[in-house]
């Protein structure tokens, strides 16, 4: 059974509307995650779950429980926030007890409970350390540590990562999944970061602009876009324009200007479409056997690959190909391009970013 | 390079000068006449002693007007902190636009001369008094209540001069700590009391010292409340050196007097601020 259900759930702040009726369950144990960029209303909807924002209309339930009358203090969640807010007049130990404090846990058990929580987080060494005097990374454990002591039902996470700097964020994603799944909470993370949405979740929410646009684990997301939006959020991605010709079953034929190309097997009526294509399933082939033909108008090495753009029929394409040693093409080479038939997604048109 | 060194205190010269000649001579001069002497029939002699510090440090009467200065600042202080943190507070989580207009009802007061104020209060305090009036019209008391001329009155009226200078102090603090803290403490089961004691309260602690410190010291060193509320029944420290300069013309006693309160109020603060730097040190910067 689910452990949250939003139903139809909206927020409106005078005329914008900042949810408009998200619907999403997440279940016992699974980590999901709500995808978007800025301003798209994901955390809102954190709030809205947490108790701080009144829903407009629409329902949050907890456990099958309607939590619309029940107040912040008495929901039971664990929320770690953004600026982590931990209490800079406390020590990392008395941080983490608050939440036990309030529920009158006797002191041993308290005591218990703060020393196990920090060992999972491994801070049992600085427990009598004020925030002022830790790391963010630290800190962000502090905040984690202090939300998860309650044992909550769901546990809420707003862009825990972005206050850190790039490798320490890195780090954190490992232990963060490490410290949920051995934790096993079920936890829903707010997140702008398509890496750190795919690296941690079990499903992923896109959003945008208020909606839930796909729902699907991160490979699916990644791999079968249902949006021009979703595949150009998700990573790199080549949107052409196309024309969808009219042909029964089977394999989708594809006009793009007058180049033609082979589709996947798709069920979409003929018209315009949008076609998508991830960079890194594009190969460097040899003359006649390429799909299309052009020119390197930017290469760019970044260590572990090359980034290519390459100007053909079907507009710049932009190609990734893994750093293997081999010699790859120079600028203004001449280079044919090619690709299998399936790795096409066919999708609405102007339905990109 | 010489000239590179020189401007600094170039441009600084002329509030240089002007801090000199208003604030340092008038100190110097204070301080060197606290140790003159002075005679009925020849006036102030050059000499130099510590005859008035003597005399000062000798007597009760003295003792008794010093006490009674730093007992009316401490409760003004108290006062002040009771009311000005809630209502710092209050002002936090108002409408932007209420806040606004709030802020303008505290610090409204303040653009007011302390005088004209104080003359207001001595209007509602008297014994024929608003206050007094109603009180006796609505048959709660039936001699009245007894404010002028008491250290209470005194009280009632610099807290309502001070109290502008504890919010703002406060409302800074509070403005620096992050609002989500209260949330986490919400989400974590607290209850809003529970928040504001727990988690707001100590967040404010900075703010609230250092309005007491500002507070204590305007208060202990007040005048024109005083002197109309208290006038020679109630004498404090600033009144009695106003009576030595004007009335005995023992000016070399008044110095004494006002060096010792000057002395006794930094010695105060100074305290006060090694204090709060200790306990809070670990935890705000
Ligand atoms: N308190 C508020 N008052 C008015 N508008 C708000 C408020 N909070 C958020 N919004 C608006 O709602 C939209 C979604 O905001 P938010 O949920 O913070 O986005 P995200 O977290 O995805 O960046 C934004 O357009 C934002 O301007
Ligand atoms: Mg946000």
């Amino acid at each position: 059974m689910a452990i949250l259900e939003l139903r139809d759930l909206t927020k409106r702040f005078g005329e914008t509307i900042a949810v408009d009726r998200f619907t999403l369950s997440v279940e016992k144990g699974e980590f999901v995650s709500l995808l978007g960029p800025s301003g798209c209303g994901k955390t809102t909807t954190l709030q809205m779950v947490a108790g701080f924002e009144t829903p407009t209309s629409g329902s949050i339930a907890l456990n099958g429980r309607d939590l619309s009358k029940v107040p912040a203090r008495a929901r039971g969640l664990g929320i770690v926030f953004q600026t982590y807010a931990l209490f800079p007049h406390m020590t990392v130990e008395e941080n983490v007890g608050f939440g036990l404090e309030m529920r009158k846990v006797p002191a041993d058990e308290r005591k218990r409970r703060i020393a196990e929580t920090l060992d999972l987080v491994h801070l049992s060494h600085l427990s009598a350390r004020y925030p002022r005097q830790m790391s963010g990374g630290q800190r962000q454990r502090v905040a984690l540590a202090r939300a998860l002591v309650i044992e909550p039902e769901l546990l809420l996470l707003d862009e825990p990562l972005s206050n850190l700097d790039a490798k320490l964020r890195e780090e954190m994603q490992l232990e963060l999944r490490r410290i949920q799944q051995e934790a096993g909470v079920t936890t829903l993370l707010v997140t702008h970061d398509q890496s750190e949405a795919m690296a941690l979740s079990d499903r992923i929410a896109v959003m945008q602009g208020g909606r839930l646009i796909q729902e699907a684990t991160p490979f699916e997301a990644y791999d079968r876009p249902t949006n021009g939006f979703v595949s150009s959020f998700l990573g790199k991605s080549n949107a052409i324009d196309a024309h969808l010709e009219a042909g029964g079953p089977g394999a989708a034929q594809l006009r793009c200007g007058d180049i033609r190309l082979d589709g996947p097997v798709s069920s979409q009526g003929p018209g315009a479409v949008l076609v998508s294509l991830r960079p890194e399933r594009i190969e460097f082939c040899g003359e006649g056997e390429g799909i299309v033909s052009g020119t390197v108008v930017e290469r760019v090495f970044l260590g572990d690959q090359w980034l290519f753009k390459v100007k053909t029929g079907l507009g710049e394409l932009l190609v990734v190909r893994r750093n293997s040693g081999r010699r790859e093409p120079d600028l203004g080479e001449a280079v044919h391009l090619s690709w299998q038939a399936e790795h096409l997604r066919i999708l609405e048109a102007g339905s990109a970013a | 390079m010489t000239g590179d060194r020189a401007r600094p205190w170039l441009l600084s010269a002329p509030a240089l000068l002007l801090f000199a000649v208003m604030l340092v001579t008038p100190l110097v001069m204070t301080a060197i006449l606290s140790f003159n002497s002075f005679d009925f029939y020849g006036g102030i002699q050059p000499t130099f002693g510590f005859s008035n510090y003597a005399d000062v440090l000798g007597d009760s009467y003295f003792y008794e007007i010093f006490g009674r200065t730093f007992l009316i600042a401490l409760v003004t202080t108290v006062i002040c902190a009771l009311i000005g943190t809630p209502q710092a507070y209050f002002l936090l989580r108002m409408h932007p636009f209420w806040r606004s207009l709030m802020i303008l009802v505290v610090l409204g007061p303040l653009l007011i001369s302390v005088v004209v104020r104080t003359l207001g209060w001595a209007i509602l305090l008297g014994n024929n008094g608003v206050i007094n009036e109603a009180l006796r019209n609505i048959g709660l008391i039936e001699r009245p209540l007894k404010m002028m001329y008491t250290s209470g009155g005194i009280v009632l009226a610099l807290v309502h001069v001070m109290v502008p200078f504890m919010i703002l102090a406060v409302w800074a603090a509070l403005q620096r700590q992050d609002p989500a803290t209260e949330k986490a403490a919400e989400s974590l089961g607290a209850k809003p009391f529970t928040v504001f004691r727990r988690i707001v309260l100590p967040q404010a602690m900075p703010g609230i010292l250092s309005g007491s410190l500002i507070v204590f010291s305007l208060s202990a060193s007040a005048f024109a409340t005083p002197a109309i509320l208290g006038g020679r029944r109630v004498k404090v420290v600033s009144t009695t050196v106003y009576d030595e300069f004007l009335n005995t013309l023992n000016w070399p006693l008044g110095a004494a007097i006002a060096v010792i309160l000057l002395v006794s109020v930094l010695a105060i603060m100074v305290a006060w601020n090694r204090l709060v730097e200790k306990r809070f040190a670990a935890v705000f910067q």
